[in-house]
Formats: structure tokens, sequence, C-alpha cells
């Protein structure tokens, strides 16, 4: 089996689909001849001709809106949004159009795309190049949100969220986009949607998190089993609508949770994580639900790392709530 | 049926002020290596001349019977926007915004395209969707939000959605709809399929950002677009004047390498032929076309607005003197092809129709509790589910009738 990073994964995954189902085409800034910014679409346009992999004008509203058109004529559009930063020029289109399609026209006119965009900190990028918008979309019904973390799930998730009928926001964590590798099976298959991974097995305490942070809690969790806590590391990969079966049978099992996410902490998903343990299993918990994340202030440059929740962050609060 | 005129298309016919500036056919700027730039028709388009003949150069040779049929259309579309604009005023519906003054604009645009053409609308284009075919019923419970609304109750009157009749979707938002059309005809391009869609606009929409993504885009991948822009004037309470520094709306075609017209927005005949030279030119593969159509709105904005704040009686009474509706009427008497027993028999038996469906839409029930959640997705996710189970076993609001 090949190994791969996320970004051949990704790569992968669109070349399979784009050769399975000739309605699908790639649009964005960058994506064609030189294959975006990461190189995630290199080799398509060579592969598939400037109709089906499109440099755009440098317009994130026009990207996106132009998409939605297709999409309602019947193409299938896979838009890349250069860094997730700049995806709020397209926020109207998305907010205003693509998550209301179908319900403002009575399901007349479902509006199905893809949209990719790299996500989160790390990477020297400062607030125009670090952000992750996640919880801003989530609020707004109609959209499906996938964060993948590992390339395996980066191509199945991928192929799932093309072939899923609503549109989704594929949020690629750009801090591992080449340092996470792996196997992954060579042709189709699909990693389903709203199915979080318990990615490490614990008794002692619950941590839900998804994206380049995974590797920061599995990180933590480690150093906590020196300590003798063992910490059950879920990965959310769908953020939207997420598995809440997985999070609330885990949290009924260890009576304790952190949520570690890189998005500012106030109204972040984590929020509603906490809120949905509390509604659905209140009375098995232990210990008050704790959160470790972002700071409520821009994206930082220079002290980025001091900003970002990783396991010298995160295993303290291990263990607060462990002996709680 | 051709309305075009090579001549008039690739040079100036500027007639108006000194201060407007010439057009681009064929001058030395040639930033972008397309060959010679379109060109922009500034002086107004106008086919019916005051004594009743028509402007050979841009006659599109509608037959009597079309003609008769078009006019037919807005004097309908004239009474169905005064009936509800009485029922909005009586409580019965919520809200209504019209085309008082515009139909000739909206009519005339919309008969223009081919059968296979498609129609993105702003949300003052209801008379163009009712000639492409959707039932006045369906239409007037789009206005009532009741269970047999095609939108199921979910958005606000006239906010309705039109796919069987190639009509797309009405939002609130200015100008969302201008690069989704480009998108769509962009994409029956690639498809290589023979269609051209119309997108409308008012001129306050040529501030937008979704305007000059959409003319941008229209101009750099040629797709089939006609930018239909109604300048009627004013956007709520804004003049034209102060949507843009340029001379005209359909100057602004130059900066984005695609065609710009203007045309007499109250002469059905004139917007007819300015918008079928667009649709031909762009299903010849010649790209896409900024139709400034001048016009009034002389309504308020809608009925939620009380144009009386910000316009003089006396402007809106000058345009009263150029109703399109009342010129085509001239026009067709001129010609021996109407007169008012027609016209009173139609007015009467738009109403009647109109007043059975008002009936039977307000007879109709509600949407269902459950519909709130359809369609949110293509299923239910479990939030919703739980969140529908928390509305069906929780008290109903009151005055719903549920």
């Amino acid at each position: 089996m090949p190994q791969m990073n996320m970004v051949q994964a990704i790569n992968d995954a669109l070349r399979l689909e784009m050769k399975r189902d000739d309605r699908v085409v790639v649009l964005g800034e960058d994506v064609g001849k030189v294959g975006g910014v990461f190189r995630v679409t290199a080799g398509l346009y060579d592969e598939f001709g400037e109709d089906r992999v499109i440099d755009t004008p440098l317009s994130e509203g026009g990207i996106i809106g132009t998409a939605i058109g297709m999409a309602l004529y019947g193409l299938l559009p896979i838009p890349e949004i250069q860094f997730g930063d700049f995806i709020f020029p397209a926020y109207d289109q998305i907010v205003s159009e693509l998550a209301k399609f179908r319900y403002r026209s009575g399901g007349e006119y479902p509006s199905k795309l893809v949209i990719r965009t790299p996500v989160g900190g790390g990477i020297r990028g400062g607030h125009y190049h670090s952000q992750s918008p996640e919880s801003q979309f989530i609020h707004v019904a109609g959209l499906k949100v996938v964060c993948p973390t590992n390339p395996y799930d980066a191509k199945g998730l991928l192929l799932a969220s093309i072939r899923d009928p609503d549109p989704v926001l594929f949020f690629e964590p750009k801090r591992i986009y080449r340092a996470a590798k792996g196997e992954v099976p060579e042709g189709d298959y699909t990693v389903p949607l709203s199915k979080a991974a318990v990615v490490r097995p614990g008794k002692h305490l619950t941590v839900v998190t998804w994206g380049a942070m995974l590797y920061e809690a599995l990180d933590a969790a480690n150093q906590a089993a020196q300590k003798g806590i063992e910490a059950e590391v879920i990965d959310l990969r769908t953020l939207w609508p997420l598995d809440i079966d997985t999070i609330v049978e885990s949290v009924k099992k260890t009576g304790r949770v952190v949520v570690v996410h890189e998005a500012p902490k106030t109204c972040g998903l984590g929020s509603e994580v906490v809120a949905l343990i509390n509604e659905k299993c209140f009375l098995h918990l232990e210990a008050p639900p704790a959160r470790v994340c972002g700071f409520d202030t821009p994206f930082p440059y220079t002290l980025e790392m001091e900003y970002l929740p990783l396991a010298h962050r995160i295993l303290p609060q291990l263990v607060t709530t462990a002996q709680f | 049926m051709s309305a075009t005129n090579p001549t008039q298309e690739t040079k100036s016919t500027n007639a108006g002020s000194a201060a407007e500036p010439k057009s681009n056919g064929g001058t030395a700027v040639q930033p972008t290596q397309r060959g010679a730039l379109p060109g922009v028709i500034h002086e107004p388009i106008r086919v019916i001349r005051d004594d009743g003949s028509l402007d050979p150069a841009w006659d599109p040779k509608l037959s009597d019977a079309q003609m008769v049929a078009l006019y037919e259309q807005m004097v309908r579309t004239r009474i169905i926007d005064e009936r509800l604009v009485t029922l909005q005023r009586q409580g019965r519906i919520g809200f209504h915004i019209g085309s008082l003054g515009e139909e000739a604009t909206i009519l005339g645009s919309a008969a223009a395209c081919r059968p296979q053409d498609w129609i993105w609308p702003c949300y003052r284009e209801f008379g163009a969707l009712l000639m492409r075919g959707m039932p006045l019923q369906a239409y007037v419970d789009n206005m009532f939000g009741n269970a047999n609304d095609p939108v199921k109750g979910r958005q606000m009157p006239d906010h309705y959605s039109g796919k069987p009749y190639k009509f797309g979707s009405v939002s609130s938002p200015i100008g969302t709809q201008i690069t989704q059309a480009v998108g769509f005809g962009w994409a029956a391009k690639m498809r290589k399929d023979d269609l051209v869609t119309l997108v409308y606009f008012g001129e306050g929409a040529t501030s937008s950002n979704e305007f000059h993504n959409g003319a941008n885009f229209a101009g750099v991948f040629k797709t089939p677009t006609v930018f239909l822009c109604r300048n009627n004037g004013w956007a709520i309470s804004v003049p034209a004047h102060k949507q843009s520094g340029s001379q005209t709306f359909a100057d602004k075609a130059v900066a984005y390498g695609i065609h710009g017209v203007r045309c007499d927005g109250n002469d059905l005949l004139a917007v007819y032929a300015a918008t079928r030279q667009a649709v031909e030119r762009a299903a010849r593969g010649e790209g896409a076309t900024l139709v400034e159509s001048l016009t009034y709105r002389l309504s308020g904005h809608s009925t939620s607005d009380d144009p009386k704040a910000y316009r003089k009686d006396t402007e809106v009474d000058a345009w009263k003197s150029k109703d399109p509706n009342v010129r085509f009427r001239a026009f067709l008497d001129k010609r021996g092809l109407y007169d008012d027993k027609r016209q009173t028999t139609l007015e009467e038996q738009t109403a009647a129709e109109l007043a059975d469906c008002v009936k039977a839409a307000e007879a109709a029930p509600l949407p269902s509790l459950e519909s709130m959640f359809d369609d949110v997705y293509a299923e239910l996710p479990w939030h919703l589910r739980e969140q529908r189970a928390e509305l069906l076993a929780g008290p109903r609001a009151k005055g719903h009738g549920h």
C-alpha cells in the first residue's frame, strides 16, 4: 500500500473522482498550472485540462458565486480557497446562498459544492494564514464541516464529502499537510461523514479534538499515561454534524472530558461539545468539562506557539481533570 | 427575428452630452490581447417613435400577435401588482415588492430570451416568472407562505423559485445572483449547450462586489450572460447618481471587456431589441453584454417603503407621463391592434382570477410544523431530529393555527 502525506492523499482523491465523475471541476486561485500554493491540485491541470481545472481571477466571492451557479447547472465544483483566512469575501455566497439554496427553494435547487481550504496555525503565517474558522460555518444551518487528520482519512473523507448531497467545507490542517504520513489504499474507498474515530482508547478521561491538535492531544495523553492517567482521545473528523454517540459513549465511561481546539475559545465548537455533554450525560460527569483552546485574540505571529493549545498546555489540564 | 445592427455595435452613437466618454471600439488601448474591445452604445436605443413608426435599425419585427400578447402580460403584471399592494395594506399579506413602471423592462427582456435560456431574478420580476409559465395560484401561494407555496412558506413574499420555468431562486442580499448566473452559463458553455443566462439587478447592485465579480468572470471566460441592469432611478432612497461616478452604468462594461448598451426601458420594443441582440451575441459565443435599461420605479421600493420621504411628486409625475404600459397601448392603438373593451375584459379577468387565487390561498393550510426541518440537509441529521421532536412536543405559538 503506498505511503502518502495529506497533500498526496487529497490529490489522489481529486484525481480519482475527476476520472470517475465528469461533473467534477476544480477551480480557484493558482490551482491550475502551478497546482495550488500547497500543490494539492498538482498534475490535475495537465491531466484534465483547463476546463476542469480552472485558474480563476483573484476573487473568493467570484469563485464561490460562479461555483454555485455551476452546481445549479449540474456540475460538481470543488473550489479551493487558498487559505481559510481568505474565505470571508465568499462568506455571503456561502452563508446566504450555498447553505440556504435547497431550503429556500423548497427543495428545487440543491446546491452542492465541496469547498476545500487549508486552515490552522503553527506554520509562521500570522493571523491571515493561520485561523481556524470552523465555528463560523457550523453556526450556519445547511453546511457540513469536515477536517481530516491523516492521509487515509483525508482521501476517504474527501471522496465521501464529494458524494454527499449537501455542501461541505473541507478544512485541511496545513500544519500536518506533509508531516502526517501513512498508508493510503489505491483506488476507491470512503470514510463515512459524521463518524468520529477513537484514536487512543482510555478509561480515565475523554479528550475530544480535531485537526492538527490531535497530535498534540496524543502527545499529552502519552505523557499523562506515564502518570497513570489513561486518556481516550477522540478525533471528530466531521466537525458538523458531529458524532454525538461516540462522544457520549466515551464520557459515560470516563466521566471526565477535555476539549482541545486551536480556534478561539469563546463560542468555539468546544463550547457546543461541552453543552451537548451537559445535556446528554450530566449525571455521568465526575469533573467539570474543560476546554484547552486558542485564546480570544487575533492569531499572533511571533508568539504562535504560546497561542496554540499544544501538548504542554493540554497535559496539565488532563491531570487536573483526571484528579478532580 | 434579429435585432442586430452591426454598424452600431462597434462605434459610439454618442449623441448625448459632450461629457460622455467615447466608445472604446478599436482604439489603441489593448490591455488584455483579446482583439478589438467591445463597444458601448451610449445613446439609449429607442424603437417606438412618437408618431408610432418604428426605428428600422432596431425594430425587432415582432408580429402583431406577439406585440399584443406582450402588452397583455404588461397589463396583467400591473393589475396583479396593484392588487397585491392592496392586500398588503389590508394586512392579508405581509409584503410585496413590485414592478410598477418597470413592466416594459422586465417583460421585454424576458420575452427576448429563447425558450432554452435561463432567467436569474433579482426580486422584482414576478411578471417574467408568470410569463414563463408559473401558475398564478403558485405565485399567490408564495405571497401567503401557505402549505402550497412552492418554497413551503420559508421565505418572505416575492422570494419565489421557478426551476420548472428555467427561472432561478430569489434571495434578498443584493447582487448574489449575478455571479451565480455567470457560473450557470459558464457551465452550460463547458457542456457545449446552447443556453444563455439573463440576470436581473437594479442599478444599486452595480455597487456590489458580486456585480464586479460576475462581470469580471464573464469577461475573462466569455460566458453567455446578459446582465440586465434595471436602472429605475432609486435604490430604496438613494438616487442612481450616488451609486457610481461613471457617466452611465453601461460604461462599466468597458472595464470588463464585455459589451454595453443602453435602452429606453419604458419602450417595450427597445428593451426587447437590446436584449435580443445581447442574447444572440452570447449564443454565438461572443460573450456577455451589460444592458442598462432606463426606467423608473413608480412605486416605493416595496410596500414597506414611503418614497415621499426622499423624492418629489414632480419627478414621479414626469415619469408617469412616460408610463410604459400607456406608451405601448398608444402604439397599439395607432396600429388598430387594441381597444378599451379588450383591455377592460383583460383587467376584469385578471382581477377575478387573482381574487380566486387569493381565496384559495387564504383557505389553504399553513405548512406543517415538520416541514420547518426539511431541506436543511438532504437527510435529517440527529440534532435536527431532536429539535423537530422538541418543537412537536412543545407548546404552540399563538395565532399560527397549529
